[in-house]
């Protein structure tokens, strides 16, 4: 690891480049703008869970004084698209339109309002008539699929679903080996479902956008977003305007966590635009981003493992049942996903099989959520992990390392199952999880807590462990570009399409950038993302920001370095080759030096002029995963059912951390937020489909009062194909908590919970149940 | 439309506002203070908290006639002549924000904490964040970051060389020490 220690600035925790904005509350997001002369656009959503719009009657509230536009299907573009801001061709199904003549979940759009006022505009709202033919609801999985359920999808113009007359957006089915006969093989078959919940994202700035025409009349979109390039492209097609047209802005994001890889508002502020003239400033109120945002997928997972007597596994299976809701976005990948961030980890078992189907449903639309399917995925692997332990007579910590995947090691699953399609065959070149194992277990006191159930009154403790792996980046598919430019005083211009929504990826991109070229991070001025000024990058998802755009970032100062060293050369009297670029400097082979803004300046002004500059992309060749190990120690209050977190510990390995602090960050705000979706988070729905806890105070997402100890421990290893020996890290804490947490209420009072949240009423019921006599159950 | 005169930031402000403008409305549409932020409207994130005579209130529950009279300080006051208040480095330093759009609010409910309390114990400053939702950082950070600045000094937890606390401390010790 010679190129780990030999590294300045990579591996430092340097000051985030917007931090100081930050903290000053300067001016940043989207709403920090003078809003004076904007038209405020409201949005009608439905209060069906399932209907036909009859007629839609807009003549009182087009008389309210300042209201300038009302748009319902009548008025605007009917194109079918996706919402889900993925590459192109999109894998999710067009199956959505700007405003459709069917609504399909309480709060579907119906129509939208664009007034001088806010007020006006909710004026206006409450004054449309809407006349709908109620239809029946499908308002669970088991409704979807049930023989003769409504159709949602009956429209007959869309495309991309898999069986739209049977409720099925998606189906994937894949095979290694032979699973029935691995089953019959086996010394110890055990079997599990998990259920989990509709879980919402919120970032605490909700989807925002604000729209103008500039002075050349295109529309600029300024909207908080994950994916910039793909809004673009998914605006012009949905309005059915040249992507020339359009210049889309990110400014700083409060927050995406996946529900901002959606292409959710700039349609309509766009179109209000385009019409009037005008500027349109569209904001989702706390409530309408719970009912008519996006949400984690609800899944049922079943697994099934079965293992020789010698505790390695000999055959794996899940079958994933996920509810997409009303539209398909993301219902296919985050499907797939389920199994391909999962099954690999286990690599031991020579027959395995993954099957699936995604269902629509009249309920919310899920979408892109941290984790994507593998979250949902690990719940019911991890469980019944540990009941395999148990069933075994091993430690769980010794099933996991005789089967885990290692260095050199591969799995069939890599190739036979990607992002909605085949995947990409890969062999694993970094992996410390014995290691991250290791420091987990001795740092949460494993040996002498496991089993040991300590009692303190009501509440009685318990360990549990959990491990598991993600991916960096979407392989072969993903594509990321930068342009680094130099200028006179030997500071450049990073550009970069990579999108920080506060992951703080301008700031470890211009860490790798700074590395090559031999200057602090401070003499990069990072612009990211503005699709007139930055080049491609598909966005901030998937684990790919620092593993994609950091290589291309990597190669892109890598050609600026070249460049500035044919300047240099010359200059010292000496070759190419005998440089380095060192302390701002080109340092010669006898310490002679030339500093970077006297390179710049000749290059610009005196002798063979030219712009040193350079711009690069990356299209992965694979997918290295960062791994993780879990251990948490939990009390459980034996009277209420109340569980609480004592002690939570994540040793990951994501590589060489690129910036310490920012990768510990990304780890705590997953797990936290994981912890919230294992003990409280959950939307829940009245009879007729219509979300009763959309608020703040009725959704419980964690406090700080909520925060257990928490050990982030980053265990190093070196990631060859990585930029400066870097994996991604950005979803993979998000897994951990469920099953790491139900493995340790477990240990401590010897339930096994199968659907979260793991709220009291669950937890006590569960332990009333169990200590029924067998007969009574 | 009512008149009042208030001082925001140490500056006298008088205008002539409607009975319903809140005082996150008076400060972000009238001020052009947009450091406090607007994240459900009512009063349930924290992200709008500035300080009402020295007191940490949600601006989004305060009317601006409410504020008549009275001393309010925002994130844009808590820097000195462009230079960061110790509470604002910590949060720099101890990467404590993340997307940054609770941390206005967080460093106000923090301030409120260090003004009527400048040594508070550990659980006397989980509580005064305790309505200040973020949901990038896990909180961790942020505590660390307060803890930092009502001690003074940090003192070194228990735990093995790469750990925050020992980074941070080796961080000190290179750049001559924290706030």
């Amino acid at each position: 690891m010679a190129e780990r220690e030999s590294f300045v600035v990579v591996g430092q925790s340097v000051r985030k480049v917007d931090g100081v904005g930050l903290v000053k509350g300067k001016p940043k997001f989207v709403a920090d703008v003078d809003l004076s002369d904007v038209l405020y656009v409201k949005i009608l959503g439905s209060p069906h869970a399932h209907a036909r719009i009859v007629r839609i009657d807009s003549s009182a509230a087009a008389q309210i004084p300042g209201v300038i536009a009302i748009l319902t299907y009548e008025n605007t573009p009917s194109t079918r698209h996706t919402t889900a801001g993925q590459g192109y061709p999109e894998p999710s199904p067009y199956d959505a339109r700007m405003f459709d003549t069917k609504v399909r979940f309480v709060g579907d759009r119906v129509a939208a309002v664009a007034a001088e006022t806010e007020e006006a505009a909710e004026e206006a709202l409450r004054a449309i008539r809407v006349t709908y033919e109620e239809l029946p609801a499908v308002l669970s999985i088991d409704e979807a699929r049930a023989e003769g359920a409504p159709v949602i999808h009956d429209e007959g113009d869309s495309t991309g679903i898999y069986e739209a007359a049977r409720n099925i957006v998606a189906d994937v089915d894949i095979d290694v080996g032979d699973v029935e006969r691995g089953f019959v093989e086996s010394d110890v078959v055990v079997e599990t479902t998990c259920e989990t919940q509709y879980a919402q994202h919120t970032p605490i700035e909700t989807h925002v956008v604000h729209s103008y025409l500039d002075s050349d009349d295109r529309l600029v979109l300024r909207t908080s977003t994950q994916v910039p390039f793909h809004v673009r492209r998914i605006v012009a097609q949905t309005l059915g305007i040249p992507i020339q047209r359009i210049r889309v802005i990110k400014p700083r994001v409060g927050g995406g966590f996946g529900t901002k890889q959606e292409v959710l508002l700039e349609d309509i502020a766009g179109w209000v635009t385009l019409r009037t003239g005008r500027a349109a400033f569209l904001s989702l109120s706390r409530a309408e981003e719970f009912v008519a945002a996006r949400t984690r997928h609800p899944m049922r997972v079943r697994v099934k493992l079965g293992a020789n007597k010698d505790g390695v596994l000999h055959a794996i299976e899940m079958e994933a049942t996920s509810n997409t809701g009303a539209y398909g976005a993301h219902g296919l990948t985050v499907l797939a996903n389920t199994g391909s961030k999962t099954l690999p980890l286990y690599n031991k078992a020579k027959n395995a099989h993954f099957y699936g189907q995604a269902v629509y449903t009249n309920l919310p639309v899920p979408g892109a959520y941290r984790g994507y399917g593998a979250t949902q995925g690990y719940f019911p692997l991890e469980t019944a992990m540990d009941e395999l332990s148990e069933r075994l007579g091993l430690d769980p910590i010794e099933l996991r390392r005789r089967n885990h995947i290692r260095v050199g090691e591969t799995s069939p699953i890599f190739e036979k199952l990607g992002e909605g399609r085949e995947g990409v065959s890969q062999t694993v070149k970094s992996c410390e999880l014995e290691r991250c194992i290791a420091v987990g277990a001795e740092r949460i006191g494993w040996r002498e807590k496991r089993g040991a159930r300590r009692r303190e009154g009501p509440w009685v403790h318990g360990v549990g462990m959990s491990i598991m792996m993600q991916g960096s980046g979407i392989p072969q598919i993903d594509m990321a570009a930068a342009t680094i430019k130099m200028n006179e005083d030997g500071s450049f211009n990073l550009l970069v399409g990579a999108t920080d929504i506060g992951t703080g990826s301008d700031t470890i991109l211009a860490q790798i950038a700074a590395e090559v070229l031999g200057v602090p991070a401070s003499r990069m001025i990072v612009t990211s993302s503005d699709t007139d000024l930055t080049p491609f990058d598909v966005g901030a998802y998937a684990s790919s920001t620092t593993y994609v755009s950091g290589m291309a970032v990597q190669r892109a100062a890598e050609g600026v370095r070249g460049q500035i060293l044919s300047v240099a050369a010359p200059m010292l009297k000496a070759s190419v080759e005998s440089l380095r670029l060192v302390g701002e400097h080109a340092v010669g082979p006898a310490g002679a030096r030339v500093s970077l803004a006297e390179v710049c300046r000749r290059a610009m002004y005196s002798s063979d002029q030219f712009q040193i500059a350079a711009t690069a992309s990356c299209v992965p060749s694979e997918s290295p995963p960062p791994f993780l190990a879990n251990f948490a120690e939990v009390a459980v209050d034996v009277e209420t059912g109340r569980v609480k977190v004592v002690h939570y510990v994540a040793a990951v390995d994501c590589g060489v951390a690129i910036n310490p602090l920012m990768a510990e960050g990304q780890m705590e705000g997953a797990i936290v937020n994981g912890i919230g979706y294992a003990l409280s988070e959950e939307m829940l729905f009245s009879s007729t489909g219509r979300v009763r806890n959309p608020s703040l105070f009725d959704y419980k997402i964690p406090g700080a009062l909520d925060v257990p100890n928490l050990d982030v421990i980053l265990v190093g290893s070196y990631e060859p194909t990585g930029p400066m020996g870097a994996k991604s890290v950005g979803e993979i804490g998000i897994n951990g908590p469920i099953p790491t947490i139900a493995n340790a209420i477990y240990d401590a009072v010897g339930i096994r919970l199968r659907r979260t949240p793991f709220t009291p009423e669950r937890v006590l019921e569960a332990l009333v149940c169990e200590r029924r006599p067998k007969g009574e159950r | 439309m009512y008149e009042i005169e208030l001082h925001v930031n140490g500056h006298v402000e008088r205008a002539s506002v409607p009975a319903g403008m809140t005082l996150l409305e008076f400060l972000r549409d009238r001020l052009a203070l947009t450091g406090a932020k607007e994240g459900c409207g009512i009063g349930e994130c924290g992200s709008c908290t500035v300080l009402l005579d020295g007191k940490p209130v949600t601006a989004c529950l305060v009317l601006a006639v409410e504020a008549d009279g009275l001393d309010v300080r925002t994130i844009e006051g808590e820097a000195t002549d462009g230079e960061l208040s110790a509470l604002q480095r910590a949060f720099v330093d101890a990467g404590a924000v993340q997307c940054g759009f609770c941390t206005p609010g967080m460093i106000m409910s923090a301030r409120g904490l260090l003004l009527r309390n400048p040594h508070p114990s550990d659980e006397e400053i989980v509580e005064a964040i305790a309505g200040n939702l973020c949901r990038c950082t896990g909180y961790e950070a942020i505590l660390h970051a307060i803890r930092v600045v009502a001690q003074q000094q940090v003192e070194p937890r228990t735990g093995e060389a790469g750990t925050k606390t020992a980074r941070l401390l080796r961080n000190d010790q290179s750049t001559g020490g924290r706030p």
